[in-house]
């Protein structure tokens, strides 16, 4: 065995259970020095749970793991990154408020009561020339675009004295360009010996950067393979135990009238900065318009103006003609238009609330579920959710549990169901599959066809160029808060040149001043 | 080697509560026993004399009862804020307050007539309390003005304007010098009993335990609060208001311990004197807390504080114990309360070595 093939973590027998399910049974993994394994799976199929375990977050109720021949028992990260297992999650976990130096010593027991700023952050410096990671150590981390913010993530860990270092979905944030630069830096880790273990749900990546795959099904291993071993389309099947139909969009056709228009929108962010920066657009009936651009340029805050629920700071809004610029979101509710927010657990859904409640959210106000105007149907409220639990095909034991026990496909199912339950005339969709598998991604891209295909007007904000690409009638790209340009055709366009877009340079003069 | 771990519960059983709340009682007993052996008390006795001066006969429970009567309205008035996770802890500027207004109207507005008395004292101590609430209600919505600070600070301002009354304008000539208003005439006096001193207070705080219980689980305003409660960016994106809820939720938890104020004073004092609430208000966060906001469980809460009140008083008068020894075993039981709340939503794990 040379020094590369070194296995540098194994896992055997791990075994974890929530509420009496099984998120990993009997799982052993392996970890080589030098190597880039990814480890890819269904959304629930025990990916993250594993990877949680192994950098101690959770304590697993059975099994062991081995650091270089050597067992060892986390009680919390901490002890992980003693023995250099570090961890990367989707929500990095950096203090906002704190610089970049500062987050990196968070935590750290070895660091001397009087800090050595200049040490820490000299030894910053090396490990981002070393890798590729370039980031001001004095800068604070809500001042950082979200790609920088996973630099210094990464940074962290390696400034840990990671050896292992685990990454969760890493490019859902990313443009293409920045998931290229992150290939590179992971391929440079691993050159130097580093182990990397890679989650990820999309096949291309997947098929570029691994050494070695393990597939996780059901919260079992399914098996593991070296990369050239086994195609594209065979890993999605041994994924989700069936083969998978392409969702696409078959005929990408132009709207007819429009329903919803902004004109000029000039929208703040929560830190009341300019988020939105004069944008018009028009949603027309029967067309799926898509948002394309990287995390935090302004699609949250463009989604919420056209919902009406972020105030305008100047443009006009009109809603089927009216003018409804500063009306209160339950106008736009009654309306027609339906809201999916990205952010599932921190504005869509109530997680200590049952599904009942949950759909309740969105429309308790309407006639039908309340008696003389004030006294709730829940009786009505509870076969309404009951029918769309069916529809929807949400797996819940009930509709009385607590909506946070459901996994993140059901989750996004449940709030399409109860966007789309009531055949809204206009949908705003940001993120739709974010974190999902594919069985469910399926899913819910046909969901959003279907409603496009009965006369809705969709707009369709996504950070995932494979599915503005899937889906899409026409296609807007956003970058700081303006439009880079809207093409009408946008399989002409290409991913390169929407990739650029993306990264802040205009669609051709000729297209005029970015006017959807 | 086995190891000890601390994790979550990922469900939490049925019978968890209960079994808490019992076994924390008796381990806060166990450790007050200490204190009192040091006192040179016999802990058993202690504990018995505490027992039958609360609970053991007719006039103590009557007594409990009085005493749970404001602490069940005052906690059911702090609940409905807390649901929407607004910190009321004005409650005692509220009750106070209340009960200015309430000898206000017998000063001013007397009409010998017991109905109309009772409806006229109602509507000003709601509405005293209740704007007193919405206040700050309002600047915390308008305003973002911390509400834990801001009802905390109006409550000495309250305090200082009962004061003001009582040994100022209002004190009763007939009162040799005590700062204390003219007692109230029969018809401004709340019915008692079955001749004890519980009045018809009882009834408010039952009333309204079930109308909290109706208002949460049925309308559609108790929905919109408890969604607000639950998350504000979600109750934003449900189409609810902020600023309006939080104002009005403000007002009628500040109307409902002004109420409570009333009861104190027009059914329990027959007058308003200094002191006629020894922190109820405060008390109350402590009911509500512990009764995880349910209507129904503050009023048995109320009713535990309430012997623990009186049983306290008797261990004084009984084994001429400081007033601050009874504290000293009120405080232990809250705190034995509080703490073992943690195995509510954790428990221990054994972890043993595992072979490979």
């Amino acid at each position: 065995m040379t020094e590369a093939e070194r296995t540098l973590v194994s896992m055997r027998g791990i075994v974890k259970s929530f509420l009496g399910v099984r998120a990993n049974d009997d799982v052993a993994f392996d970890l080589r020095a030098g190597e880039i394994h990814t480890l890819l799976g269904e959304n629930g199929a025990g990916k993250s749970t594993l990877m949680n375990v192994l950098c101690g977050l959770y304590t697993p109720e059975a099994g062991c793991i081995f650091v270089d021949g050597k067992e060892h028992f986390f009680r919390s990260p901490s002890d992980a990154i003693a023995v250099g297992i570090g961890m990367v999650h989707q929500h990095f976990l950096l203090v906002p408020v704190l610089t970049v130096w500062e987050n990196m010593i968070l935590g750290d027991r070895a660091i001397p009561s009087v800090i050595p700023r200049k040490k820490v952050c000299r030894r910053i410096e090396e490990l981002s020339t070393q890798y590729g990671l370039a980031v001001d150590p004095e800068a604070r981390i809500w001042q950082l675009s979200v790609g920088e913010q996973q630099r210094v993530a990464i940074l962290r860990a390696l400034y840990r004295g990671a050896r292992t270092l685990i990454l969760d979905e890493p490019t859902a944030v990313l443009t293409p360009q920045e998931a290229r630069a992150l290939f590179s830096t992971l391929r440079r880790m691993a050159e130097e010996g580093h182990g990397v273990v890679f989650i990820s749900h999309k096949l291309d990546e997947v098929m570029a950067l691994s050494s070695r795959v393990t597939i996780l099904r059901k919260g079992r291993v399914v098996g593991t393979w070296r990369a050239g071993e086994i195609s594209k389309a065979a890993l999605a099947e041994q994924m989700v135990g069936y083969q998978v139909p392409r969702s696409e969009n078959p005929s990408p056709r132009g709207g007819e009238e429009t329903l919803l228009e902004g004109r000029g929108l000039v929208v703040q962010s929560d830190r009341h900065l300019p988020a939105v920066r004069g944008i018009s657009l028009e949603l027309r009936r029967g067309e799926i318009l898509g948002l394309a651009g990287v995390a935090g340029n302004g699609q949250r805050e463009l989604c919420e103006a056209l919902v009406g629920l972020r105030p305008l700071e100047a443009g006009e809004l009109t809603l089927r003609g009216r003018r409804v610029t500063g009306a209160p979101p339950r106008i736009f509710q009654r309306q027609g238009v339906s809201y999916v927010p990205a952010d599932r657990m921190g504005m869509g859904l109530v997680g200590n609330m049952n599904l009942r409640e949950n759909v309740a959210l969105r429309h308790y106000w309407r006639e039908e579920f309340s008696r003389w105007k004030e006294i709730l149907r829940w009786d009505v409220l509870g076969a309404f959710t009951e029918e769309l639990v069916r529809r929807f095909r949400v797996q819940t034991l009930s509709c009385d549990v607590a909506v946070r026990t459901l996994s993140g496909g059901n989750l996004q199912k449940l709030m399409l169901a109860r966007e789309l339950g009531l055949l809204p005339s206009i949908l705003v969709v940001q993120e739709p599959t974010w974190g999902l598998d594919v069985g469910a991604t399926q899913y819910v891209r046909d969901q959003i066809l279907e409603a496009r295909n009965r006369g809705a007007a969709v707009l369709l904000a996504s950070e995932d160029l494979e599915e503005i690409f899937a889906l899409s009638d026409r296609v807007a790209v956003i970058h700081q808060g303006r439009l880079m340009g809207v093409s009408d055709n946008p399989r002409d366009l290409g991913e390169e040149r929407v990739g650029l877009m993306m990264a802040g340079t205009p669609l051709g003069a000729e297209r005029g001043e970015g006017h959807a | 080697m086995p190891r000890l771990w601390l994790e979550k519960r990922k469900d939490i059983p049925w019978w968890i509560g209960g079994t808490l709340s019992v076994l924390s009682v008796i381990l806060a007993l166990g450790a007050g026993g200490g204190l009192l052996l040091a006192l040179g008390v016999s802990p058993w006795e202690a504990y018995v004399t505490m027992f039958r001066g609360a609970l053991g006969n007719w006039y103590g429970l009557s007594e409990t009862v009085v005493k749970a009567i404001p602490l069940a309205m005052a906690g059911l008035a702090v609940s409905l804020a807390f649901r929407m996770q607004v910190w009321n802890i004005g409650a005692e500027g509220q009750i106070l307050l209340g009960a200015l207004a309430t000898a206000a109207t017998v000063r001013y507005a007397f009409v010998d007539n017991f109905f109309v008395m009772l409806f006229l004292m109602m509507l000003s101590a709601a509405l005293a309390g209740g704007l007193w609430g919405a206040l700050a209600g309002w600047l915390k919505g308008r305003w973002r003005v911390n509400e834990i600070i801001s009802t905390l600070m109006m409550n000495y301002i309250a305090l200082h304007t009962v004061d003001y009354f009582i040994y100022g304008p209002w004190r009763d000539p007939a009162s040799l010098g005590f700062p204390m208003t003219a007692p109230f005439p029969p018809a401004a006096r709340l019915p008692l009993f079955l001749d004890t001193r519980v009045h018809l207070g009882i009834f408010f705080a039952l009333i309204l335990a079930g109308a909290l219980y109706f208002f949460f689980r049925w309308t559609r305003w108790g929905f919109e609060v408890r969604v607000l409660g639950e998350n504000p960016q979600v109750a934003h994106y449900a189409g609810i208001p902020y600023v309006r809820n939080v104002v009005l939720l403000m007002f009628f938890s500040g109307a409902l311990a002004g109420l409570a104020g009333m009861g104190e004073i027009a059914g329990l004092q027959g007058r308003m004197q200094p002191g006629f609430s020894p922190g109820y208000g405060y008390t109350a966060i402590i009911v509500a807390w512990l009764a995880r906001l349910n209507p129904g469980a503050i009023l048995g809460v109320a009713f535990f504080m309430g012997a623990l009140l009186v049983g306290g008083d008797t261990l004084q008068v009984v084994l001429r114990l400081p007033l601050a020894s009874t504290h000293i075993i009120q405080g232990c039981i809250l705190i034995f309360l509080l703490g073992g709340d943690v195995w509510r939503t954790h428990r221990i794990r054994l972890f043993r070595d595992k072979k490979c």
